[in-house]
């Protein structure tokens, strides 16, 4: 028997292992395929209630490949390396945001 | 009926008034169709007249007021009769309804009308009201859940997976501080809900005052552990609508996301009056469906839950409980995609292998989460995941408290299962074929699922559903 450790998590996908890009590109294609707009979003320290977490260029519209996201994820991590960053999709046709999930936590050395 | 000639008085077979095959009806109709045993000797014409006559103008004689309105404005139509394929002495009728029969934003109002003395008459032996079809003139007229599934996900920051829940057991004799701390094992292991069972009110071993602090108490706690958005259905359901909105006023006061309430035992006048009060304080509304079985099990009376959903997504609420298809509960699977699409879709397609009877368009109505709870755990996520998918709300009781190292590691047990599902699932694998080997994949790096997975995998349910199509 363990008791559970106390630990931070950031929602979607966020229990599981720190996604290799491999892994985030298989993500980022699954939205692509659904007609998702996709975006990158990074914070410092987000709290649980903080809806907007800060905008990285703007949503990707043109979008062809997974790949030009996964550059997109680079970037911003090379420039905001102590912000948590994460990939999220709105669709256009039901106007809402569909997709969330952390892709870089600036703590995990395993990423 | 009252003529030119003058009123004549007496019993005239309804068929003659009610009964009219060649209508179209019309975009402002609303539509009802019935599944009707008539008594042995009534024609299925003459019974199908009687349920149109019953549940809208008609009486069982003539009267001279008749004379003094224009029925063919106000009469619901039998429109079509046809037997049911398999059953003896069985037809689907439908019936179309002209808009001004209803009063507008009342569900009260439409239930009274259509399942009202006529389920009674003699004339049947059994009726079920299947399916309707609301106009979207009518539709116009309510407002639907308080916020609806975007919103929700929204307001919680949650998106592309189902969301989790667990009803803390024992339903009923636990202290208000003993069950804010199984409120919150539950939720710093990873729920993103717990649930008052539907019993639990304001008994005297845990009132709702207490109940309510200590349960706020936990989420706070949970929420600020977790850095994730958490919350608890607190029932607000009461013996008068005053002590109803009390309640919910109190839960507001506090802070909490959101409160719950049984749409049936407490009636659709409280329901329509409570979702009304979440949509201006803004609280998201939970509803249990306590007593719908009554009603809706058997094939040949009542009231199928289809229509029990459609009336709930214009009365109000924000999650209802739908079956799971695989757990301990009812459920057969197209039928109950079919009422799901009822209750989350904007328009759905007529369907008969799903149950649904008219095309309906919702016109922009707000979405229902469906909610699946009911004798389910982690063996069941695969199959869950890939029937209910994104928009849904998976509710694991004993499948959470159950777990050998308790509540915490088994609601981690859970979402560990469910977030490697929605990760198999998006990278292009079939869940139905594959979803075992996800769990034992996931069981490699996560000893609170695989201590899961190694309790609970013999159990099964399985019993033949009552209702087929």
């Amino acid at each position: 028997m363990k008791t559970l450790p106390k630990e931070r998590r950031y929602e979607t996908l966020s229990y599981l292992p720190p996604l290799t890009d491999q892994q985030i590109v298989k993500q980022i294609d699954y939205m692509l395929e659904q007609g998702f707009i996709p975006g990158v979003e990074f914070e410092k320290d987000p709290t649980p209630e903080l809806h907007h977490w800060t905008l990285w260029k703007l949503p990707l519209f043109n979008a062809t490949s997974s790949q030009e996201v996964l550059n997109e994820v680079r970037e911003c991590r090379s420039e905001y390396a102590d912000s948590y960053i994460r990939v999220v999709g709105f669709d256009n046709i039901r106007q809402c945001q569909t997709v969330s999930f952390i892709v870089y936590k600036p703590n995990t050395t395993r990423y | 009926m009252a003529t030119k000639a003058g009123f004549k008085a007496g019993v005239q077979d309804y068929r003659l008034t009610y009964y009219t095959p060649d209508y179209t009806p019309k975009d402002t109709d609303l539509l009802a169709c019935f599944r009707m045993t008539p008594q042995p000797g009534v024609p299925a014409e003459e019974c199908a007249a009687a349920v149109a006559a019953e549940s809208s103008t008609g009486t069982w004689t003539t009267v001279w007021t008749d004379g003094l309105t224009d029925l063919d404005r106000y009469k619901g139509r039998c429109y079509h009769v046809e037997p049911v394929a398999g059953e003896d002495n069985q037809y689907f009728i439908f019936v179309a309804y002209p808009l001004d029969l209803f009063e507008e934003g009342s569900i009260t109002n439409v239930l009274t009308s259509l399942v009202g003395n006529v389920f009674g008459f003699k004339a049947l032996r059994a009726l079920r009201l299947e399916d309707i079809r609301f106009p979207v003139a009518l539709i116009k007229t309510y407002q639907g859940p308080p916020h609806g599934i975007t919103v929700e996900r929204d307001l919680l920051n949650k998106y592309g997976r189902p969301l989790l829940g667990c009803t803390i057991k024992p339903k009923l004799g636990l202290s208000a501080k003993n069950y804010g701390r199984a409120v919150y094992e539950c939720l710093r292991g990873g729920l993103d809900f717990t649930k008052d069972d539907e019993n639990i009110n304001s008994q005297p071993f845990m009132r709702w005052r207490d109940r309510f602090l200590f349960v706020q108490e936990a989420i706070t706690k949970a929420q600020a552990e977790t850095n994730e958005i958490k919350g608890h259905y607190l029932n607000v359901t009461a013996g008068t609508c005053e002590e109803m909105i009390k309640r919910a006023e109190f839960a507001k006061e506090i802070g909490t996301p959101i409160i719950m309430h049984d749409f049936f035992t407490g009636g659709f006048t409280a329901n329509t009056t409570l979702a009304k009060w979440c949509r201006e304080n803004g609280l998201l509304l939970h509803i249990h469906r306590a007593m719908h079985a009554v009603v809706d099990r058997q094939k040949n009376h009542g009231i199928h839950f289809r229509v029990l959903a459609k009336c709930l997504r214009l009365s109000g609420g924000d999650h209802l409980h739908s079956g799971t298809v695989v757990g301990k509960l009812e459920g057969d699977r197209a039928v109950t995609l079919g009422f799901v699409d009822l209750m989350r879709e904007d328009y759905v397609e007529e369907d008969r292998s799903r149950g649904v009877f008219f095309t309906q368009d919702y016109a922009s109505l707000p979405g229902v989460m469906p909610v699946a709870s009911g004798g389910i755990h982690v063996w069941h996520m695969p199959a869950l995941v890939e029937i209910f998918g994104d928009d849904s709300c998976l509710q694991f009781g004993g499948g959470t408290l159950g777990h050998p190292w308790g509540n915490a590691p088994g609601a981690t047990a859970n979402r560990v299962a469910l977030e490697a599902c929605v990760q198999a699932r998006n990278e292009g694998r079939n869940l139905a074929r594959e979803g075992n080997d996800v769990l034992r994949e996931a069981c490699r790096w996560s000893p609170e699922l695989a201590a899961a997975c190694e309790l609970w995998k013999e159990i099964k349910f399985e019993f033949d559903t009552v209702d087929t199509l």
